[in-house]
Parts: C-alpha cells; structure tokens; sequence
C-alpha cells in the first residue's frame, strides 16, 4: 500500500512540474515538429524501399513487393563497381586527409611566434568557406589542359598536357587531394583546442629528464590528442559510404564516370532524374544501413581498444 | 628550423591558388591562357568583371541567395536557440528522450528520397520553402548552443528571476538573449554560410530559373561551362568561326571573376568574423 502511493505521489509531482515547465516545451515546439516532419516521417517514407511506390497510390496503398529492389540491385552489372568506387574513395579520403589536420595541429603547437601562428591559421582556415561550387570550378579550371595552371606549371619540366577531368585514373587523386587543401587548416583547430589543454609543466618535467622535442610530442602531445582523434575517427567512419557525395557530384562528368559513381550519386540519378523511388530508396537504405553498422562496429572496437567511443 | 620550413610550405600550397585566381581575374585573358601570368596580376584588365555587371542571371541569383540566407538563418535561431536554452535546463522532464531523439537523426535518416518526397508531397517544390525549411535546424548547433547556456549562463541568474516572478519566455528574451550575443553570432555565421553555399537542396528542388541560387549559376558557368542565352550570347550575334571563338576566350575570362564576385561577401567579412567561427569551433570541442 504505501509502495503504491509512493509512486502516485511521485507520478504527481512529475505532473506538476511538467506543468511548470510548460513554456520550456513551448520553446521547444519548433525544433520538434522540425525534426519530426523532416527527419522521422522520410524513415515512415523507407517503406517504399519494400513496396512497388505509385505516387497516386501513396506510400501506404502502394503494393509490397519484398526485398525485390535490393536483390536487384545486389545482381544488377553496375554494383560492384558502386562499392569499389564508394569504399576507394573514403578509405582513400580516410587515410590521406584525416592525419594531415593531427599532423598541422602539432606542427602549429610548436611555434612560440603569436603573429606567425596566427596569421597561418588565418590563412589555412579560409579555403573552408569556399563554396564546392567554386572549389569544384577551380579545380576544373586550374586543371584544364589548354589554359590550367597545372599543365602550365607540368610543361616546364616538358610533360604534355594531362585532361586530368576527364580521365578516370586521375579521379580519385583530385578529389582527396583538393578536399585535403580546402579542410586540413580548419580540422586542425579542434586538435589546437585539445592541445592548448596541455599542461606545461608535463613538458618542463620532460624536459628536465633530457626528452627530445620529438620525444615529447610523442610521450606528451599524441596522448593527450588521442581521445579527440578516436572521436573523430569514429564519426568519420560512420560516413563512410556517403562522403563527398555533393562534390562527387559535381566533379562527375561522362568521361571519369568509371571511377567517380558511387552509392549515393547513383541515388540522385535514379531517384531524382529517373524518378524511380522505390528503388533509389532501396539503394540509399542499403547504404544507410551499413554506415550504421560501420559506426557501432568501430564505436565498439574503440571502446574496448582504448576505453574511447561516442556512447 | 624544420617546423617553420614545413609550415611555410603548407602555407605557400594554400596561398597559392587563391592569389592566383585573384590575380587571374583582373589579368589579360590571352597571358592567363597561354600561362605567362605566374603569381601577380599582368596586362590589366577588367573585362570578366564589366560582363559580370551586365550578366543578369547572376544578379537574379545573388538576390535570391541573399533573400534566401536571411529568412533561412531567422529561422534557424528561431527554432534552435528557444529548443538549447530548454535543454539547458537539467530539470526538464523528459530531456534526455528529446535529446536521443535529435542525436537519432545524424546517424540515421531516411535518406535523399524520402525526403524529397516529403517536400515534392508539402507542395514546396520551386519554392523558397524548400530552400530553408528543410534545413531549419542542424542537431550539432543546437547541442554546441546548449553547452553556450550551460557554460556562460550562471542558474543563480535564472533561478533569481523565477522568484522574482519572472515567465521563462520573458527571462530568455529579456535576460538570457542579451548575455548570448557571442554564440548567436557564431550560429548565424554558420547556418549563413550554410545557406550561402548551399547548392544541391536548390538543385533538386528549383527547377524555376527566376528563384536559382548563386551557387545554380554559378554551377552553370563554373562546372557546366554553360553560358546562359541573354546577355552574353546576344553581345555575339553572329555564329562564325571567330566568334565562337570570341565566345570561349569570355567564358574563361568571366570564371575567375566570377569566382571572386560570388566569394566577395566571405573575403570582405572573413578577417572580423574568423575568431567567432574559431570560438564555435571551439565551444563544440568543450563537449564532444
């Protein structure tokens, strides 16, 4: 009897300040609705991955037809090299562009000049806020066989004109290299941040000991990063199969098609300009679903790895 | 020292690129073309520019874009900073449910046709709806403003004004607000340039030439290399030889202006505003 109105007294607490609080839900009516209209009903619209979507029909009244667009897709002549492309051009971003900010942001840490520091970051910070419209004119133009700076620059040392857009070899070169350009200044501030949390007398004691400066960023600087560098690397992990996708977008063209289409540019042709829905949106759940599974997988193994992981 | 070597030369493979488009725009076409121009500007001339100013589709588009950002980044403090400062409040029932909720949808969403769906079936299609309501609200900049709350917000502060009688919607306009200039700055620096660059929801959702985004035209000048069928093509009237020709040495000419047309407000705004986009970043790295 009094476990019962134990619970009664607590449920009518809870009541009470639920009612107290009633403007704070206010507050948070809008972000709400937002994110329940344009966030939780497109997963409702995931059904058509299953159905044969008829737009007059709806997502409800169109016909089941099972996991016959996956097995379509899974046996269709062009999956293969989706996946190829998808998992070569993020491993290949991965590997090349995620160690370059650690590298610069140690670099940076060394340099006791406040003015040169800061007028390098300043610097290195700024190809970030250049549109990939125009990163991706840029790189067209710069590249360009007749008038790019590029073959420009390759003709000096007497190398003929390479069209590098439009061949595929040169594809995935391009694109991790200028993303590596445009983002390594401004991914190298969070690993300041990390850095600046660096207690100095750690390295006064190092020092006294006769530790080199390279062996004192390795003993003291690398650790005090890693938590920082596991997050990140997870996170970067869970968007594995969909990086780049809007600058792979616009780099593509006919030519470089070979080594370009990946999962979710062949989405956009199919779903958007082919406007076949249901299969376009039973490729995106495919790609979702094993991004999902990479992040809890990697999340895991960093877990029981280094006791570092997102949840 | 090797530091110092090794930083200039990430400092000069910055650099590099983005003093030669400027330099590049304000050059003679032919020395840019045939690559006698090297680093600094040579043979001046303003031509691309002069065919910007008569270019009206770019015009069109600069509008929209402003328009665009303007209601875009109203809206998104308007649904971000109420919904941080309620999640702020460790008392709030059922805060930990809401916040699940939003960390949900970054690692899963129902993907790029769902969505357009969604939007084609709300009738938002070639609309400036489509442009910033799908985009209300971004999780990570709701989470970083209400780690701002927590931090820079004293609860002495909040909990005084309650007794004092105070509603929460007054304290938060009157009180709150006033102390959070800093982080509401950061937030429209951020969902602006978002808006600003945004290409691809103008992409698939535009299709009406009148409502393209900068970033539309400049896809088509820069990526496409498509000039449109006004002004620029009705200065050649005549489709010889030479005059295609004409025609390809304006496009080249008009790309690196264009570059820097479109850039102008970020180049103009970015050495005041960079320490706040420094301090956003930063605010996010605090809790991560």
């Amino acid at each position: 009897m009094e476990h019962l109105t134990d619970k009664r007294t607590i449920r009518k607490r809870r009541r009470r300040d639920i009612w107290q609080q009633r403007e704070l839900y206010v507050f948070l009516l809008p972000a709400f609705l937002y994110f329940l209209i344009f966030h939780y009903f497109p997963l409702y619209g995931l059904l058509i991955a299953f159905k044969d979507f008829v737009p007059s029909l709806g997502v409800w009244g169109s016909e089941w037809v099972g996991f016959q667009w996956f097995t379509d897709f899974f046996n269709s002549y062009y999956f293969w090299d989706l996946i190829k492309n998808t998992i070569q051009i993020s491993l290949y971003s991965l590997f090349v562009g995620f160690p370059m900010p650690i590298i610069l942001a140690l670099a940076i840490n060394e340099i006791k000049d406040n003015w040169f520091k800061r007028s390098f970051q300043t610097i290195t910070y700024a190809p970030h806020f250049i549109s990939l419209v125009v990163m991706v004119g840029m790189i067209i133009a710069f590249l360009s066989p007749q008038s790019g700076m590029v073959n420009h620059f390759l003709g000096l040392f007497g190398i003929e004109p390479i069209a590098f857009m439009s061949e595929p070899g040169w594809f995935k070169t391009i694109f991790v290299l200028s993303g590596v350009w445009q983002n390594m200044g401004w991914g190298a501030i969070i690993y300041l941040a990390a850095l600046a949390g660096v207690d100095p007398q750690l390295h006064e004691a190092a020092k006294v000991d006769g530790a080199s400066r390279i062996q004192r960023i390795w003993h003291i600087n690398i650790p005090t990063l890693m938590p920082t560098i596991i997050i990140l690397f997870i996170l970067d992990m869970g968007g594995l199969l969909s990086v780049g996708f809007q600058k792979i977008l616009l780099m593509q063209n006919q030519l470089n098609m070979e080594t370009s289409d990946v999962i979710s540019t062949f989405v956009y042709r199919a779903g958007i300009l082919d406007a076949n829905y249901s299969y376009a949106t039973a490729v995106g759940f495919f790609d979702a679903v094993i991004n999902a599974a990479i992040l809890v997988g990697v999340n895991y193994l960093a877990k029981k790895r280094s006791g570092t992981s997102l949840w | 020292m090797f530091v110092y070597v090794f930083l200039i030369i990430i400092l000069i493979m910055v650099l590099y690129p983005l003093v030669y488009v400027i330099s590049a725009s304000i050059s003679d076409p032919k020395l840019v073309h045939s690559g006698e121009m090297w680093l600094w500007p040579m043979g001046f001339n303003v031509e691309g520019y002069k065919l910007i100013l008569e270019y009206e589709q770019i015009w069109v588009g600069y509008r929209n874009t402003i328009l665009y950002t303007i209601l875009g980044v109203s809206i998104n403090l308007f649904v971000t900073l109420p919904a941080a400062f309620a999640l702020a409040q460790n008392k709030l029932v059922g805060r930990n449910l809401f916040m699940m909720m939003l960390v949900f949808t970054m690692f899963f969403s129902g993907g790029l046709i769902p969505t357009y769906l969604l939007v084609k079936n709300l009738g938002l299609i070639n609309t400036v709806w489509a442009m910033v309501l799908p985009n209300a609200a971004a999780v990570w900049n709701i989470i970083l403003c209400t780690t701002f709350f927590r931090v820079t917000i004293p609860k002495e502060l909040t909990e005084a004004a309650v007794i004092d009688g105070c509603s929460t919607t007054k304290m938060f306009l009157r009180i709150v607000l006033p102390l959070s200039m800093p982080i509401i700055a950061v937030m429209s620096l951020f969902y602006g340039v978002g808006h600003w660059n945004e290409y691809f929801s103008a992409l698939i959702y535009l299709s009406d030439e009148s409502k393209y985004t900068l970033q539309l035209v400049l896809r088509q000048i820069l990526v496409l290399q498509e000039l449109g069928n006004d002004n620029v093509q009705s200065t050649i009237t005549s489709t010889t030889a030479e005059a295609m020709q004409h025609r390809q040495t304006l496009a080249e000419i008009m790309k690196y202006s264009v570059i820097i047309v479109s850039t102008l407000p970020m180049i103009i705004a970015y050495p005041f505003l960079q320490r706040f986009f420094v301090k956003g970043v930063m605010i996010g790295s605090l809790k991560g």
